[in-house]
């Protein structure tokens, strides 16, 4: 059996298990739409909270990113883990015990302003709109690939397959199709993990394998730690270490905090955890999510770091002082066979720049490098292009590893990108269904009708996604941070106020997320181009050229400072907070009496 | 008889609050700690450990911070869960 049919058959099985799931448990009731009817348990909550939070970024970006940075990358493991410990200590049992069904409404009921409601809505639908966006590319180019489609159909298929469960299901569907694909994307992620790790140094399990001695070919032991010999390896080449610093404390600092406070104020995470039956399982919840979500992110770096390697050996056979990989072997021999077919792609690129028959990969723009350069005849990196993006997906190809787990890795990847796909879509027909329409425009809208304007603004999130996704706009990475950014300095300081403090009012509320949202927003847009557009850009985005010394992917942990100080400096000299609102933050603060769900 | 075991009821919720805020401190001091500290700005002075090819300051960053992470959430909901209890608040 061919790849394509292997890939055909792994991709097609694991989808007619997500919509057989979907179909299987489809929602009768809004409140089963939104909250699955609170029955879920918190290991299967957590499994699938995990699934709707690890998106293409984690999966196919992330261990790529760390792979050609080392180090500096850490941030991600960091910010997108520690903000577990946010959620669970500050936010979710308490969400839980208010008991009502969206984030926006507790900023509504506990600020007691629709106006609050309305800013909070506003801040949720901008920041999971971008976010469906940039998966939507993935399932593009994910499909795309592995079917052997061209991107465009891909996105059309994948749309269809992501209204198909997310529409009919709603979050009881989501749930159980979630629990799956947490199990296909993690198998996909592991599995060849451990091949390669044991490859590399006898130890199957990658995480510690990262920390490990390498094995020489007869499979002894070499006594020389992987981790150095890769330092070794990519300083020769005239790339920074893999291990050490490159940039400043402040920004890698507010970067991780970013991360970490907007992963505790993404809406399509915060309502899992309306999900649960109980408040003590809502922190259970929390911890169970992270367990799962751990598994993946304590292999990523061991993914990176041995990709790394493996890809710097394979382009120089010989050593790096020996003779680089001639053209000849890339084009016949079948362990190079994986340049090819990403070079259909346009993500991989090679020249023989030098015409010497070999392909050199080194970093020329290092000066240490030019003299060595000179010496031997090279004229410049002749890998000429890398996309870090098809590292995860092309890692099982660089290993040599059998057809099947290619299939899987192609299955795993799809799952990553439609589960969080599905997840957010929901947060956004809740917003505009639930918080809009009913709580604002419309207060008697029928159930029925709720749920159908909720299927409504999904399909059109998808109509919307599909048509930004097919002429990308060439920022997808931006536009995530952008999203994170978002969510740091608006939703998570108004919500952890409203719990923590008596004394923020209405007034104090939104003028603090009015100064968090604008603040960043005008700050990203300043480095980044008014609303994106290329050239209109005012600073530089790096460190020392942006405006305050840092870069836009961090500056949403200062727009959090801000939206704390503004709110609580306006609610000190405005009207103190009227006594219900006073006794409803008592309640919410402790567990007894959360059994019954209110329903509006 | 009502109003004093309203009383009671008031000064349990807020000695509920205020060990609920301690725990919640010390937590976050120790969150930072392992992150922010020993991942990144404290990583010189642990040079000096060597752990599997690098120092210990690496590990902390991409690997032994989430480790912390898990254990700091567990230890939450399991000590809450004793504290519902001993406030009798618990669901």
């Amino acid at each position: 059996m061919d790849q394509f049919t292997l890939n055909l058959l792994f991709v097609g099985a694991s989808f007619a298990l997500y919509i057989g799931i979907a179909v299987w448990a489809r929602a009768g009731s809004t409140s089963e739409f939104y909250a699955a009817g609170r029955g879920v348990h918190p290991v299967t909550n957590g499994m699938a909270t995990a699934a709707d939070w690890m998106s293409a970024a984690s999966f196919i970006s992330m261990a790529g990113l760390i792979a050609f940075t080392g180090y500096d990358n850490s941030s991600f493991l960091m910010g997108w883990t520690g903000g577990y410990v946010l959620l669970a200590l500050l936010l979710a049992p308490y969400l839980r015990k208010f008991g009502k069904f969206t984030v926006s409404e507790f900023i509504g009921d506990r600020f007691y302003s629709p106006t609050a409601r309305l800013v909070a809505v506003i801040c949720l639908l901008v920041a999971s709109i971008t976010y469906v966006i940039g998966q939507m590319q993935g399932v593009g180019i994910a499909f795309g690939r592995f079917l052997e489609i061209d991107a465009f159909w891909g996105l059309l298929l994948g749309s269809c397959v992501v209204f198909a469960y997310a529409v009919f299901g709603g979050m009881k569907g989501v749930t159980y199709t979630q629990v799956a694909q947490y199990c296909v994307l993690i198998l996909a992620y592991t599995i060849p993990a451990v091949f390669i790790s044991l490859q590399l140094t006898g130890t199957p399990i990658p995480a510690l394998g990262l920390f490990s001695e390498t094995l020489n070919a007869d499979g002894t032991s070499s006594g020389v730690y992987l981790l150095t010999k890769l330092d070794q390896i990519v300083t020769d080449l005239g790339f920074s270490s893999y291990t050490e610093a490159h940039k400043d404390n402040l920004n890698m600092v507010l970067f991780t905090l970013s991360l970490m406070i907007g992963t505790a104020g993404l809406p399509h995470v915060i309502m899992r955890f309306f999900t649960v039956p109980r408040v003590s399982d809502a922190r259970w919840s929390a911890g169970w999510t992270l367990v799962f979500i751990a598994l993946l992110y304590l292999t990523a770096p061991a993914v990176g770091a041995m990709a790394r390697l493996n890809i710097s050996e394979m382009m120089w056979p010989n050593g790096v002082n020996g003779e680089a990989v001639s053209v000849e072997t890339i084009e016949t021999d079948a362990r190079y066979d994986w340049m090819a077919t990403w070079q259909k792609t346009g993500l991989l690129d090679w020249e023989d720049k030098n015409g010497d028959g070999k392909i050199q990969y080194y970093n020329d723009k290092s000066d240490a490098m030019a003299e060595k350069a000179a010496a031997n005849g090279w004229e410049g990196n002749e890998l000429t292009r890398f996309n870090r993006d098809i590292l995860v997906l092309a890692n099982p190809e660089i290993a040599n590893l059998p057809g099947w787990v290619i299939g899987l890795v192609a299955a795993g990847g799809l799952a990553a990108a439609l589960s969080t796909a599905a997840g957010l879509l929901l947060a956004i027909s809740s917003a505009v269904s639930h918080d809009l329409l009913k709580g604002q425009l419309t207060p008697n809208m029928s159930e029925k009708s709720e749920l159908l304007a909720a299927r409504i603004s999904m399909a059109a999130a998808i109509v919307v996604a599909v048509i930004l996704g097919l002429n990308p706009p060439g920022f997808a990475a931006q536009t995530v941070a952008l999203a994170f950014g978002l969510a740091a300095a608006s939703i998570f300081p108004a919500l952890m106020m409203g719990i923590f403090s008596k004394r923020v009012n209405n007034v104090g509320a939104v003028s603090g997320m009015l100064a968090g949202l604008i603040f960043t927003l005008v700050y990203i847009f300043l480095h980044k181009g008014w609303f994106f557009i290329p050239g209109t850009n005012s600073f530089v985005d790096s460190a020392d050229g942006s405006l305050l010394g840092i870069q836009s992917t961090a500056i949403g942990a200062v727009g959090a400072v801000i939206n704390f100080a503004v709110a609580y400096a306006v609610s000190m000299n405005t009207k103190e907070t009227p006594q219900e609102i006073k006794d409803l933050v008592e309640s919410v603060r402790v567990p007894a009496g959360a059994g019954a769900a209110l329903d509006h | 008889m009502a109003d004093q075991s309203t009383h009671t009821q008031a000064d349990g919720a807020a000695g509920y609050w205020t060990a609920n805020i301690r725990i919640i401190t010390i937590s976050l001091i120790i969150w930072a700690l392992v992150s922010f500290g020993f991942g990144i700005l404290l990583r010189p002075l642990l040079a000096g450990i060597g752990i599997g090819g690098t120092d210990l300051g690496f590990w902390f960053a991409q690997q032994g911070s989430i480790l912390v992470f898990l254990a700091l959430i567990f230890f939450y909901a399991w000590r809450m869960n004793k504290l519902d209890k001993e406030f009798g608040v618990e669901e």
